[in-house]
């Protein structure tokens, strides 16, 4: 029996902000398990054999898409998924008529993604089902953070006292904020790092470190979390040109070999190569990018297997 | 609360090495079984069983896993707290083996069901065994039977059997706890 917390302290993970310490930390231990589950030859058990969750999608995802679907597939749930662009939505429903919809075929739970920030919360109270937040707008991706952070603790051992640097368009970035608020829960330090245009004003009071300088960033961190630049997000020029970001804060080889440590290179995906992370750093055996992958699995197994096994 | 011992000292010890006894009648030097402790509170007595092995059969390679069945459950949803999963450590493959599950207390039967699921996720053994220090009689929900038993106890539901091990709890013992 771990020392833990027994159970979740809130009933749906709609952002790191509602969770403590101790919820994350259950989280990253259940995860421990699932990690073993999906190396064995039968990847699959049968816990939630008798839920059934809806993937409601209003915005692309691969990643987050697949991985959750497969989480779900893997704890045996009976899966139904849902995009935005192929549904009546385009007719002009609502989202808590689309949801309600939904949730009269008898779903238990509901996986969303949507462009605005805050889509988890106000579903939340409207609608009786767990909700688990895959990303709403430019506010925050809990699951996307506590992979993050299960793979720095898979990596470095602990998460405490590490210091990780978000680099790049953190203005825009869900990942940015539930990164910054689960790293701290956790006792890490956070700096951010961008042009001026991409760094949120008054992100200071949240805490964190604010450098405009790659190298002096990349030399005080022990991991650097590269974002990507959110094109479809900018409605705005915040910089001049895609090549000059890539030469101000773009992470090469060369950048890389000149710190006198071995820093861990993250990348939440998609990955725009050449941009903001070159392919010989991404590809390099200091980049963990696509163990971020395989553990946000595991990760999003034990977010709902918790979620779940709360009393219906 | 009333306390009455069932097991203990010398008589602990001596149930202990009866056990691999009667296994090694059926399994000759384990070159083709292995023994797999159910978790949380199953894995001391297949340690305890196949240390004791060891001892006994020197030359022998005991293999012995740990098992954690709380994704297999039939009770999920049903309590108040969640299930809180424990590890699995099987580094060996069952599939064609001869397997000895391994449990301290047997009383509904539901853990073992649920244990011999888990374990299907690791191939499919020749043939499954159970092995429990102690048998609670007549209180079964489902069809299961222990092959090898340490003692046998005749108790009501109210009453716990709660088995503690120098490892964990500082001593060797069986005790009945009835509230009243």
């Amino acid at each position: 029996m771990s020392e833990t917390a027994q159970k979740l302290s809130s009933k749906h993970l709609l952002g790191i902000k509602d969770l403590n310490k101790k919820d994350i930390e259950l989280i990253l231990e259940t995860a421990n398990t699932f990690k073993d589950v999906i190396n064995r030859p039968i990847k699959k058990v049968p816990s939630l054999r008798d839920i059934t969750i809806a993937n409601i999608f209003f915005e692309n995802s691969t990643r987050t898409k697949l991985s959750f679907e497969l989480a779900q597939k893997r704890l045996s749930a009976d899966v139904v998924n849902f995009a935005a662009s192929s549904s009546s939505v385009s007719k002009g429903e609502t989202l808590i008529d689309t949801v309600n919809n939904i949730l009269s075929m008898k779903v238990d739970m509901v996986v969303m993604r949507h462009p605005y920030p805050g889509a988890g919360v106000f579903l939340s109270k409207h609608i009786n089902a767990q909700i688990v937040n895959a990303g709403d707008g430019a506010h925050e991706h809990p699951t996307q953070a506590l992979l993050d952070a299960y793979s720095i603790k898979e990596k470095l051992g602990e998460v405490a006292g590490k210091k990780v640097v978000i680099v790049g368009d953190v203005l825009h970035s869900r990942v940015a904020l539930s990164n910054i608020l689960c790293l701290q829960k956790l006792g890490a330090e956070v700096m951010v790092c961008g042009p001026t245009t991409l760094i949120p004003k008054y992100i200071g009071t949240l805490g964190v470190k604010v450098e405009h300088n790659l190298i002096k960033a990349l030399n005080w961190c022990d991991v650097a979390n590269m974002l990507r630049i959110q094109l479809e997000r900018q409605d705005i020029k915040y910089f001049p040109s895609l090549r000059e970001y890539s030469m101000m804060y773009g992470l090469n080889k060369k950048i890389l070999n000149s710190l006198d440590k071995e820093i861990v290179v993250m990348h939440p995906g998609p990955i725009n190569r050449g941009v903001e992370i070159t392919s010989d750093v991404a590809d390099s055996k200091q980049s963990i990018i696509l163990n971020q992958v395989e553990n946000g699995v595991a990760v999003r197994m034990a977010v709902l297997y918790l979620l779940a096994s709360q009393k219906a | 609360m009333q306390n009455l011992t069932l097991l203990s000292g010398k008589k602990f010890q001596i149930t202990l090495e009866r056990l691999c006894h009667q296994l090694i009648e059926n399994h000759n030097d384990f070159s083709n079984s292995v023994i797999l402790g159910i978790q949380p509170r199953g894995i001391y007595l297949s340690q305890r069983i196949s240390d004791e092995l060891k001892n006994i059969l020197p030359s022998a390679k005991i293999q012995n896993g740990i098992l954690d069945i709380t994704f297999y459950r039939d009770d999920f949803r049903r309590g108040d707290n969640p299930l809180v999963p424990n590890s699995t450590q099987i580094d060996f493959i069952i599939e064609g083996k001869k397997v000895v599950l391994i449990d301290d207390v047997l009383w509904t039967g539901r853990t073992i069901r649920a244990a011999m699921d888990a374990m299907l996720a690791f191939g499919r053994p020749e043939k499954v065994e159970l092995l429990v220090l102690v048998d609670r009689r007549y209180s079964r929900q489902l069809p299961i039977e222990p092959d090898y038993i340490g003692i046998k106890v005749d108790s009501i539901s109210s009453q716990k059997v709660v088995v503690s091990w120098k490892e964990a709890d500082k001593e060797d013992k069986v005790v009945l706890v009835s509230e009243n």
